[in-house]
């Protein structure tokens, strides 16, 4: 007979443990599902995990795109985090993300040929506003109305997308292309690219943003007023009530910073490694940072951390779909299995396992 | 311009069969939350449902093992959901969300080597007599089964609900889980089961969009209807006929937009495209809005962790 008894509190050594495992319980699934798929298990998940890091052969190519894939990923988490836990779930990060891209790019386009260093700056604050203002739509509708917010971020991914094709198509199809869908390459416009800092490291603007997010929530959350009544939402909305927080700014809040963050993301990915507006711009950012926040236990340390290995996944799969065959969507589910093993492993935290003979249920 | 060939007999029969796929999948979406278990992880289970349905079918020439199939594999996901929720304790927005994305990256490994495949007809049933009748007839009675067993399917639940013991205790369990414990009824069981008939349906509505609404695989081919499903529930306030409501009206914008499309209005195809999930925020807005702030239409436990302490 398996009991689960509640702890007191959730165990911090189990906490910091589950990912580790879930990875590895992640792999040996893995491993499974590519031997059924008819290819190495083994050799599958080394090209996934250790090749783009440590082979000789690609390490150079593949060490720059883990911190470009990092970079999106880490900064939509973050934002993300901060609602996950105090409960406002924000699962429209991708529609946010295009929102950012679209509005950044359209001031770049605006601009076009004309080089001053202002350009790029304005771009960053657009991208930022656009994202921000696709999460106001589900926060002022919440706060407002009392309407779902997970149900209207989401529905808003689909509106982006549509939005984008027409972009894609219409306002900012590149005139002198000759009718082909898709911007001006704005990687070839000096004003209004965010090119790589430094060479070979794949460090661009987005990813130094990036970092800056981790400290910024590490600081809000362990030093800030807002992050104190955050963390006491999540623990205990009635609670948080005696302590006087306001439920509908911390929604306003919460939804506003992670959709400006997954609109600075979209920007710094439209100007840099993506480099145009194009209709399927959008590569599902926004969905595995969801994962990506979750596996890092919403917690900006381990989202940094979170976000590099997901980023491996990404890296790793593109390499292991050339080398091995490996269909796409395998990464996909390879992805989705470690939200699940996660979540599942996630009840050793909260809750000890006692195993007794017979007794009453 | 040319909105001459929108007539209302083929416009209300089209209407029907665009609105099946999510009036199943909210249909039985119901059926979990009345339980007090949200499961975001609709559009998963669809996705699924459209590719095991539509293998099934091509692989027996036969719809209906299409469709039992799908029924089964949604089922068989809603019970991955519900043995993380309800025995892992997990949260239940985390999990949902992890079904749907695992849901789109298994349907698009399955069905690799499906693109472009015909699958074998689903056969159309007259209703015999009301089919015969002029213009009605056409509109309401010369549907193929799907159809008329989501109608059907609407009336039971509702009549479950209000009628029988059984659906006495499901909405016990969905309003106060600890109550219904302590009455001594299976909470974990019962959810299950809620949980395992929401999959069910799911799958069903993706193989009808599969089989009868393309008919043909693509990926990602549920394009959110398994969301507008979800939004459709909480539209309903959690009631069976107006799910029917909701999912009709929702077909009713996506076909009159597709004709739209097709009688070239001078509206850009993205924005027609864009319009049937822009107008169901509208009208979650508008339904929130006219409720107001003290209004309490869902399960009480809705999303509720239950852990019996002893």
């Amino acid at each position: 007979m398996i009991r689960l008894e509640k702890r007191p509190q959730p165990s911090k050594l189990w906490i910091a443990l589950t990912p580790v495992l879930a990875v590895i319980a992640t792999m040996i699934a893995g491993g499974i599902l590519f031997a059924m798929l008819g290819k190495p298990p083994v050799e599958a998940i080394r090209t996934i995990f250790w090749d783009p890091l440590f082979s000789e052969q690609f390490a150079a190519y593949s060490r720059p795109q883990l911190l470009i894939k990092a970079g999106p990923l880490i900064l939509i988490a973050i934002g993300l985090s901060l609602g996950f836990r105090a409960g406002i779930w924000n699962i429209g990060a991708e529609g946010q993300y295009i929102m950012g891209a679209i509005f950044g790019a359209a001031v770049g386009l605006a601009f076009y040929p004309m080089e001053a260093f202002y350009i790029f700056p304005l771009m960053v604050i657009a991208g930022a506003f656009g994202g921000w203002l696709w999460a106001m739509i589900p926060a002022l509708l919440r706060t407002k109305f009392n309407t779902n917010e997970i149900l209207v971020s989401l529905l808003l991914v689909y509106v982006a997308e549509f939005l984008l094709q027409s972009m894609a198509l219409g306002a900012l199809r590149n005139p002198d292309n000759s009718g082909f869908p898709g911007s001006r390459n704005l990687s070839q416009y000096a004003s209004a690219s965010n090119p790589e800092l430094f060479t070979g490291t794949g460090i661009h603007w987005g990813v130094l943003t990036a970092f800056i997010a981790v400290i910024g929530a590490y600081i809000l959350l362990s030093r800030h007023i807002l992050g104190f009544q955050i963390r006491l939402t999540g623990q205990s909305e009635r609670a948080a009530r005696f302590a006087s927080v306001n439920p509908k700014r911390l929604v306003i809040f919460c939804l506003g910073i992670s959709g400006l963050l997954a609109g600075l993301a979209g920007m710094f990915e439209v100007s840099g490694p993506s480099g145009q507006i194009s209709i399927d711009f959008n590569a599902g950012y926004g969905f595995t940072a969801i994962i990506v926040a979750f596996l890092g236990r919403l917690n900006p340390v381990g989202i940094l951390l979170a976000g590099i290995l997901m980023a491996l996944t990404y890296v790793g799969g593109e390499l292991a779909q050339i080398m091995l065959g490996l269909p796409a969507a395998a990464i996909q589910i390879f992805q989705g299995m470690l939200l699940f093993f996660l979540l599942a492993l996630d009840v050793l935290s909260n809750f000890r396992i006692r195993f007794r003979k017979g007794g009453i249920a | 311009m040319d909105l001459s060939s929108i007539d209302l007999v083929t416009l209300v029969a089209a209407l029907m069969v665009a609105s099946t796929p999510i009036l199943l999948a909210a249909i039985g979406e119901l059926v979990v939350e009345k339980s007090g278990v949200l499961n975001l992880g609709v559009e998963g289970m669809m996705i699924t449902g459209a590719i095991t349905g539509f293998m099934g079918a091509v692989a027996t020439g036969s719809p209906v093992f299409g469709f039992l199939f799908a029924a089964l594999s949604g089922a068989g996901m809603a019970f991955l959901f519900g043995f993380l929720t309800q025995y892992l304790l997990s949260n239940q927005v985390a999990t949902g969300l992890a079904l749907t994305l695992f849901g789109l990256g298994l349907s698009s490994m399955l069905g690799q080597g499906y693109q472009g495949v015909r699958p074998p007809s689903t056969p159309r049933l007259d209703i015999p007599v009301l089919s015969d009748i002029p213009v009605l007839g056409q509109m309401f009675f010369s549907h193929d089964l799907m159809v008329y067993l989501s109608l059907v399917l609407i009336v039971l639940v509702w009549a479950l609900l209000k009628f029988t013991r059984a659906g006495l205790i499901l909405r016990a369990v969905g309003e106060s889980h600890d109550a219904a414990h302590a009455l001594g009824f299976k909470v974990v069981r019962i959810r299950m089961l809620a949980i395992m008939f929401g999959g069910a349906c799911a799958g069903l509505g993706g193989a009808y969009l599969s089989l009868v609404r393309v008919p043909q695989w693509a990926d990602g081919m549920t394009a959110g209807a398994g969301w507008i499903a979800l939004a459709i529930v909480v539209f309903a306030s959690w009631k069976p006929v107006w799910i029917l409501v909701g999912a009709y009206l929702f077909g009713g914008m996506t076909v009159l937009q597709l004709k739209l499309q097709v009688a070239n209005i001078p509206v850009p195809v993205e924005y027609l495209s864009m319009a049937p999930f822009v107008i169901t925020i509208l009208v979650m807005v508008v339904v929130s809005a006219l409720r107001g702030p003290g209004f309490v239409g869902a399960p009480a436990a809705l999303t509720k962790v239950f852990h019996a302490s002893n």
